[in-house]
């Protein structure tokens, strides 16, 4: 008792002698880092806005730019977890190629002479089909790394080459279309979003959950009688991260369905109205809310099991890790079937978007998403990294090109920039890790 | 002291071999360990001692020999064994990840899980701050990555991993080699009450000076061999120097297969 009374005395010492903001960042225990990520997403969206006359901040845009990120994005949590233990993965856009063409081809062309065309089975098996696909190539991978010991830069850059080359064999290089409907809602577009009602509904229940999140959090700390954020910081938290659900739920339910849309909704429906009355709110869009939920158990996994703490000890000492007992090749194993799982998973999206599975599909996308992972503050030194991070990383990736389209930049031009503001995002990442210790 | 002959041995490794591409870095080298003992294991760097202490703990097989626990024998293959038999090992590296906290790294590999089966970080908090309250009550960075700690916090975060889990066995490889004057005397305290409390301790270092007044034994090592054996109320600081650095058993001693024949 005497000890935490010293404590808190010395603690309100140190705190007096801080400013009002060092206080508020103490108090509320919020990552720096994460906030600066923020600042600076806000900071290229307003810059694109201004540069291009308004249009980049635009519910029309920012509802575009949740769905182009939401497959890089799935892909870049797992990448955390790979980079974090070390290794790395050249292959994800290959294998995304690859699984996508094996849904594709399962859908348009092996099912429909089984179970007839249509059925409302199809995107499931599809799915499934994908999602084993890909657990399968990632755990070979994962085998050849930790238990035959090849490094993962070698194994997953030959992983780029051979899955590419098998994406093209499966079809001879042709292309697959159309998907299946109920397969191409994971894609996105006005029937693949959840519309307004529905929308509001999953944002009260983000709303409902940040707010149980802090008070179990409060709760469990008293019971430990350790020392607790003061309320007013507590109460803000939950404030501002309710107002930011809400806020993104307000804006993609004022992006109403295209004009052309709406007619031929009018159209089939038999409806008395005009198209320009008729306002049907967009909503989220699926494939986003599947890079949430990914988002959510992935941050999940890597916070609250063991299999997660393991993930990081085995990073910041691969040899502690093993003295204390961890099956470190399995722990690493085991990460590489995520990454394939969710290779598969950001390849059903992109697929059912294009609604057509190409061989040339994710190409150069292994870049995307450990750019994504690294700008998110994943160290490639290991054990240290985010997943929200990561998709924090895989919007400033996805803001960068899109906003580069709106100004009518040349693709090559677009290149330059994207590989100068990595290198100097790592750079700056690496200063603030300076200043820290 | 010359009571503890008639026990049982709480570990008695017997003719300990491994080598490493046809080095014989431990060659048929027996040690043993009685409850409530503290054995130094001496010898030049090189010598062999980690490398004995690492088959103990799991860390590497042995390729020939056997190792008995409490009198029967015990199949150790890798650390998740070894920690099953109570045998608790202080690396001379810490092996601390250094990357997460405190609590985190008591334990590691040893969870507290939820009725969820999560992670129950707050019990582990709680535990790590009780343990840690008893070695370094100062101590109250809980929430940093332990690369944050400073030298002698760290040597504190792998001890108390060591004696977290009711140790019966301890390995300490090196253990104040980080540390300075005071926090070496607190780990001379710590070692005394652990063998009050009936642990064994093995304890590892090149350094004489650091052990002869802790241990009631000592084993010295060179070339991978057992030297000899000797209380350190038969033989003198002088003597064991001897046996360390020429391989000559005094009177006091019982030489090994690695006595040089005077």
């Amino acid at each position: 008792m005497t000890d935490s009374q010293t404590k808190s005395a010395a603690d309100t010492a140190r705190v007096s002698q801080m400013s009002v903001v060092g206080r508020f960042f103490k108090a509320t225990e919020l990552d720096t880092r994460m906030l600066g990520m923020i600042g600076a997403l806000l900071l290229i969206w307003i810059l694109f806005d201004v540069f291009s006359g308004g249009l980049f901040l635009t519910p029309r845009n920012l509802w575009n730019l949740s769905v182009q990120t939401a497959s890089v994005a799935v892909m870049a949590t797992g990448m955390v977890l790979v980079i974090v233990t070390r290794n790395i993965d050249l292959s994800v856009g290959s294998i995304l190629g690859f699984v996508g063409m094996i849904m594709a081809v399962t859908q348009a062309e092996v099912l429909p002479a089984i179970i007839g065309f249509d059925n409302p089975f199809t995107w499931l098996i599809a799915l499934l089909v994908g999602i084993a696909v890909g657990a399968a190539i990632g755990a070979l991978h994962g085998y050849i790394i930790a238990y035959l010991g090849v490094p993962a830069f070698i194994v997953t850059l030959g992983g780029l080459l051979v899955w590419r080359g098998a994406a093209w064999w499966v079809t001879s290089g042709r292309t697959v279309a159309p998907m299946d409907s109920t397969f191409r809602l994971m894609g996105g577009g006005p029937s693949g979003s959840v519309g307004a009602m529905a929308s509001w509904i999953v944002g009260l229940i983000a709303c409902v959950a940040i707010v149980a999140m802090i008070v179990s959090a409060r709760r469990q700390r008293k019971r430990f009688k350790f020392p607790l954020r003061p309320v007013w910081a507590e109460t803000i938290l939950a404030a501002v991260g309710c107002i930011l659900v809400l806020g993104a739920i307000y804006i993609v339910n004022i992006y109403y369905w295209p004009v052309g849309i709406v007619r031929k909704y009018i159209a089939a429906n038999n409806l008395e109205v005009s198209e320009t009355e008729l306002l049907i709110a967009h909503g989220v869009a699926i494939p986003v809310l599947i890079a949430i939920l990914v988002c959510i158990v992935m941050t999940f996994m890597a916070t609250r099991t063991r299999f997660g703490r393991y993930v990081f000890a085995l990073g910041g000492n691969p040899e502690a890790a093993a003295l204390a007992g961890i099956n470190t090749r399995w722990v690493t194993m085991k990460i590489f079937i995520i990454m394939g799982v969710l290779c598969a998973i950001a390849a059903a999206i992109s697929t059912a978007r294009l609604n057509a599975a190409t061989n040339a599909q994710g190409t150069l996308d292994e870049l995307l998403t450990i750019a994504a992972a690294v700008i998110g503050g994943t160290s490639l030194a290991g054990g240290v990294g985010t997943i929200a991070g990561a998709m924090i990383g895989a919007v400033v990736m996805q803001s960068l090109q899109s906003g580069m389209v709106l100004l009518g930049l040349d693709t090559p031009l677009q290149n330059i920039v994207v590989g100068i503001v990595l290198v100097i995002a790592v750079w700056l990442d690496s200063l603030y890790r300076k200043s820290q210790i | 002291m010359n009571t503890i002959t008639d026990t049982q041995p709480l570990v008695d490794m017997k003719n300990i071999s491994i080598s490493f591409g046809g080095i014989h870095a431990v060659d048929d080298t027996s040690v043993d360990l009685f409850p409530g003992e503290v054995v130094a294991l001496l010898g030049h760097n090189g010598a062999g001692k980690s490398t004995l202490v690492k088959i103990l703990s799991g860390a590497y097989q042995r390729s020939a020999g056997e190792i008995q626990i409490d009198g029967s024998e015990a199949v150790i293959n890798n650390p998740r064994d070894a920690k099953a038999y109570g045998i608790e090992t202080i690396y001379q590296t810490l092996a601390l990840a250094d990357n997460v906290d405190t609590a985190a790294n008591l334990y590691l590999g040893r969870e507290l899980l939820t009725s969820w089966g999560t992670l129950d970080d707050v019990a582990m908090e709680a535990k790590a701050r009780e343990v840690m309250g008893r070695l370094n009550p100062r101590f109250q960075r809980f929430k940093e990555p332990v690369k944050a700690l400073s030298g002698g916090q760290r040597q504190s975060v792998a001890i108390a991993r060591a004696i977290l889990f009711n140790a019966r066995i301890l390995i300490m490889d090196e253990p104040t080699a980080a540390l300075g004057p005071e926090e070496t005397a607190q780990v001379s305290d710590l070692i005394l009450k652990l063998k009050a409390d009936g642990i064994g301790i093995f304890l590892v270092s090149h350094d004489i000076a650091d052990v002869f007044d802790l241990a009631d034994r000592v084993a010295v090592m060179k070339n991978g061999q057992v030297v000899g054996h000797a209380r350190t109320s038969e033989v003198t600081k002088d003597e064991v120097l001897g046996m360390i650095i020429l391989g000559k058993c005094p009177p006091g001693a019982t030489p090994g297969p690695g006595a040089v024949p005077s």
